[in-house]
């Protein structure tokens, strides 16, 4: 018998919006039901809704059965005996899930007294044996520390160990990992195996993240608008997905171990849940809508064996064997003419010289004294040529971000060199400088943050044609517009009336105004959901080819990278681990580093990911205001556990620098002992060894 | 294009659109009203002391016998100028420092926000009676700018602290990397953002100088008898309010007509630049 049933749950918002639309799904004992779907799409909503956890004035109907007894119009004083108890949820932020007052110890323990009858110590020694459950390290001692000295992977243990600590038969985890690293993320999605090992809880996963999914779930239901518009085993819907949104979500995921080519897009936005389509709501960006998909919506109907779909076509879908690739329009992208000419043979655009960047750690507030110093940058070099896309990738902290500061603000590095189209940064005076910024522009990574709220989108596009005093503004804005896919008749319009990709769009638009030949990214499609990203990647890769641009990429999602970088450079703890081609880094990467950070990386393939032998990092990135002697990365690396006390000698005495690797032309590495393996490709020789 | 969107937004405003006709229409009444009476504002009545709003004294008179009509339009007149005068310098001087302050930082912060709290500080009559006797021969603007100089602070320090949080947004950083120069960064990206505070502030600023005004001419300073405003008229009707409201129910309640009128262009200003109001 499941755990939970839920049966045709509808929420409805004050003003008559309605979030979910009709959702049932039961999940048994022991098993991980993963809700996939973009933002809006309702997930979070039934989520809390099944917990009570809604505002006031949402009105909730359906039926919602808990070991068969009914949770919905429960009394507050019922339903408080089963929230936490038989239902606990694990939040996307572990940081506000705390209370910063008390100790993690005492909230754990906390979570036990509430539901258990049982004494004050012995509440305590049970946090301690949950948070070494969980994989704390020292766990009698941090039980006793306060949740702002947890790191954020320590935090959403901690919220694990409390969520199971009164061993839950249901356990709803919203967006566990997204907040997280990817070397952490596995740690956690690891740490929640072990979890519903222990307690043999039911999962409701919910995610935006397909690569998560398909390592986790035993079954999937993918939402749409409100509703669930398929549900099924996980093989089926990844290999043999019935509904074109479900086809499109899958095809538009770039991969880490995928084809290079152009992403398929998915068209258009998720509709607003106050204004839907009057049939089937996924129509208006379907490619396969016929006329008969707009007279009504289609149920979630059986198809085969355990699975529903929602859509009028998928027997001829099935009949067909069509897929994603098929039935999405694959956009052609034009090649670039620059990257026939040899690299050696291109000009460099940006060239980074041993760059340093450290910062005063200050204390005290009257008397200011210097305590420390944060090495967020610390000596790194790369290069960049004409037509070619550098990939700056790490986790948060490594120091992407200051070196990109740097390199935009033109300022005289405090130490190193910057040239930037062959001109030394540190050499510039006023004039030069603001000539140079015509060159180099930006594109930021959260849409809404990047537009002044306050600005019509043509003002926006138009200011730096005016700062470097163009005269054909207007031509040129609605130019632009056209460019990256908008219609000029949105100059007038103010950026949040646009949708997360359209408000990226803009930011593009802008970036390319005063034709640049370099464009620093700075995570550029982090903020947007699967189905928006490919089209802005494309467009992207679209431009770059059309009008000649480099680009300086910084990002996390190494699939994104793979997809549309040349280059890649790992970064470390404000060094350089691993740069080459994304061929040889990818294919055979030999820093310990990027070995365990491609393993770490959830695939979109749950074949793949079940057979996956990862390389699991212990512990968290060190402070960069102080790293360990040597090599930084011998504290995590799983290969100087392996090594002789001699060879770790070596590592702990000196710090490796970038060095050229064997036969390759253009891959290196900052390891004394680099090996280069394959992580992602091979299945089952790449076990540790 | 941000001008034109803005101006036709405003337009669209209802709210806006009463404000304005009302405002219009108080200026023409404070201007043009006294050539319809039948009274100079310098004339006395010696035959009709403190009588009652009839037909021929429209809105009474005084204990002199003046004619409240007309000198309360004179009133308006002086009240207008001043108390939008002072507003906007205020509210402007208030933006621009606390602006630069917040966004520069460093010493330019520190010699600004000191000059601030010693304003602050200092009791502003204490100075006045200083500065006073020098330009009590003065012209009137004098008197709008020493009323706006001890105005403006608090909102400067307010603008400060809002223009730190608003200096890490990446489209100012955007801006910068454009290479616009740091004070037009200020005027073009910080000082729109802030304008739902500033707004609100020169709306409360016009009433506030149209009644502080009254005070002020307590140190012999601004209008001085014969010669009258608003804050005056209201200040000294206050006193008879009971007895003769007409001496304090007129001009008090074109005051409240001029901030009222004020107000909603201020409301409909505010919506027209805030895009996220859909009004």
């Amino acid at each position: 018998m499941s755990i939970l049933e839920v049966t045709d749950l509808t929420v409805t918002f004050p003003g008559g919006v309605q979030a979910v639309r009709g959702v049932s799904y039961g999940v048994e004992r022991g098993e991980v039901l993963g809700i996939v779907g973009e933002s809006g799409s309702g997930k979070s909503v039934t989520s809390l809704a099944i917990m009570g956890l809604l505002p006031r004035g949402a009105q909730v109907s359906g039926s919602v059965k808990l070991h068969g007894r009914e949770l919905l119009g429960m009394d507050e004083d019922e339903i408080v005996k089963v929230r936490g108890k038989s239902i606990s949820m694990i939040f996307q932020d572990p940081l506000s899930a705390f209370t910063p007052v008390y100790t993690i110890g005492d909230q754990i323990a906390e979570a036990v007294r509430v539901h258990q009858k049982m004494a004050k110590d012995k509440a305590a020694k049970r946090a301690v044996e949950l948070l070494d459950l969980v994989g704390i390290p020292n766990p009698n001692l941090r039980a006793k520390a306060f949740p702002h000295e947890f790191s954020g992977g320590m935090r959403q243990r901690a919220m694990i160990a409390m969520a199971i600590a009164n061993d839950p038969d249901l356990l709803i985890c919203d967006e566990p990992t997204t907040a997280l690293d990817v070397t952490i993320q596995a740690q956690v999605l690891e740490v929640l195996k072990t979890a519903q090992q222990e307690t043999g809880a039911g999962i409701v996963m919910i995610t935006h993240d397909l690569g998560v999914i398909a390592g986790m779930a035993d079954r999937v239901l993918v939402m749409y608008a409100g509703r669930p518009v398929e549900q099924g085993p996980v093989d089926d819907i990844y290999y043999r997905p019935r509904m074109p949104y479900t086809m499109g979500l899958l095809a538009s995921i770039p991969r880490i171990d995928g084809e290079e080519g152009s992403l398929v897009p998915i068209e258009g936005n998720p509709p607003s849940p106050s204004a839907l389509p009057p049939g089937c709501p996924f129509a208006p960006r379907c490619p396969m809508k016929v006329d008969m998909c707009d007279d009504e919506e289609p149920p979630l109907t059986p198809f085969g064996s355990g699975r529903h779909v929602a859509c009028i076509r998928s027997h001829e879908i099935e009949h067909k064997g069509l897929t994603g690739a098929d039935v999405f329009p694959v956009p052609v992208i034009p090649p670039s003419d620059v990257v026939r000419v040899p690299r050696a043979e291109r000009a460099t655009v940006l060239r980074l010289d041993d760059m340093i960047r450290h910062y005063p750690l200050m204390k005290g507030a009257v008397f200011k004294r210097r305590v420390g110093t944060v090495y967020a940058v610390d000596g790194i070099s790369f290069d960049i040529a004409e037509g070619e896309t550098l990939a700056l990738v790490g986790e948060s902290g490594c120091g992407k971000t200051t070196t990109l500061q740097q390199i935009m603000q033109l300022a005289p590095p405090q130490g190193g060199r910057v040239v930037v189209l062959g001109k030394d940064s540190a050499k510039l005076d006023k004039a030069a400088r603001k000539a140079l910024r015509r060159d180099l522009q930006i594109v930021f990574q959260d849409p809404m943050a990047a537009l002044d709220p306050r600005m019509p989108v043509g003002d926006i596009i138009a200011e730096p044609l005016r700062a470097h005093g163009r005269k054909d503004v207007r031509a040129r804005v609605s130019e632009l517009l056209e460019l990256v896919g908008l219609s000029p008749e949105h100059a007038e319009r103010y950026p949040q009336q646009f949708s997360g990709g359209q408000r990226q769009r803009i930011g593009i638009a802008r970036a390319l105004a005063l034709e640049p030949k370099l464009l620093v990214l700075d995570e550029p499609v982090s903020a947007l959901d699967v189905s928006i990203q490919a089209g802005v990647i494309n467009l992207l890769e679209e431009l770059k080819n059309t009008l000649g641009l480099s680009y300086l990429f910084v990002a996390h999602d190494l699939a994104v990278v793979r997809h549309l970088a040349d280059r890649v450079a790992v970064m470390y703890l404000g060094r350089i681990a691993e740069i080459g081609t994304v061929e040889n880094v990818y294919d055979h990467p030999a820093h310990p580093y990027t070995q365990a950070l491609l393993s770490a990386i959830p695939l979109p393939d749950p074949e793949m990911e079940r057979t996956r032998k990862r390389i699991l990092l212990e512990g968290d990135l060190p402070s960069p205001a102080d790293p360990p002697s040597g090599c930084r990365f011998r504290t995590r690396c799983p290969k100087f556990a392996r090594l002789s006390e001699a060879e770790r000698q070596r590592c702990v005495d000196e710090e490796p620098s970038v060095a050229r690797l064997g036969n390759a032309v253009d891959h290196g590495a900052a390891c004394h002992y680099a090996e280069e393996i394959e992580v992602i490709t091979a299945s089952d020789d790449q076990e540790e060894k | 294009m941000r001008s034109k969107v803005v101006l036709r937004r405003l337009f669209r405003n209802p709210q806006a659109r009463y404000g304005i006709i009302a405002f219009v229409l108080l200026v023409a009444l404070a201007y043009i009203g006294p050539y319809f009476g039948s009274y100079e504002w310098t004339e006395k009545d010696f035959m009709a002391f403190l009588s009652p709003p009839d037909a021929d004294h429209w809105w009474g008179t005084t204990s002199i016998g003046q004619d409240m009509y007309a000198i309360t339009l004179r009133g308006m007149q002086k009240s207008i100028v001043i108390g939008v005068l002072v507003a906007l310098i205020a509210t402007g001087l208030a933006a621009v420092v606390g602006a630069f302050a917040g966004y520069f930082g460093g010493w330019l912060d520190r010699v600004l926000m000191w000059g601030v709290d010693l304003l602050l500080v200092l009791p502003s009559f204490l100075i006045l009676a200083i500065v006073s006797p020098r330009l009590r021969d003065g012209s009137w603007i004098w008197f709008v700018v020493l009323l706006a100089a001890f105005t403006w602070m608090i909102t400067s320090r307010v603008v400060r602290s809002m223009t730190i949080s608003l200096r890490e947004r990446e489209y100012v950083q955007a801006a910068v990397y454009m290479g616009i120069p740091r004070w037009k960064i200020i005027f073009r990206h910080i000082v729109p953002n802030l304008s739902s505070l500033l707004i609100i502030d020169a709306t409360l600023n016009v009433s506030g100088a149209v009644v502080g005004e009254a005070a002020l001419s307590f140190f012999g300073f601004g209008i001085q008898p014969p010669d009258v405003s608003l804050g005056t008229l209201i200040a000294e009707g206050s006193r008879n309010a009971t007895g003769y409201p007409w001496l304090f129910a007129f001009p008090a309640g074109m005051l409240v007509l001029l901030v009222l009128s004020v107000n909603l262009i201020g409301d409909g200003l505010r919506d027209a630049l805030d895009p996220g109001s859909n009004s």
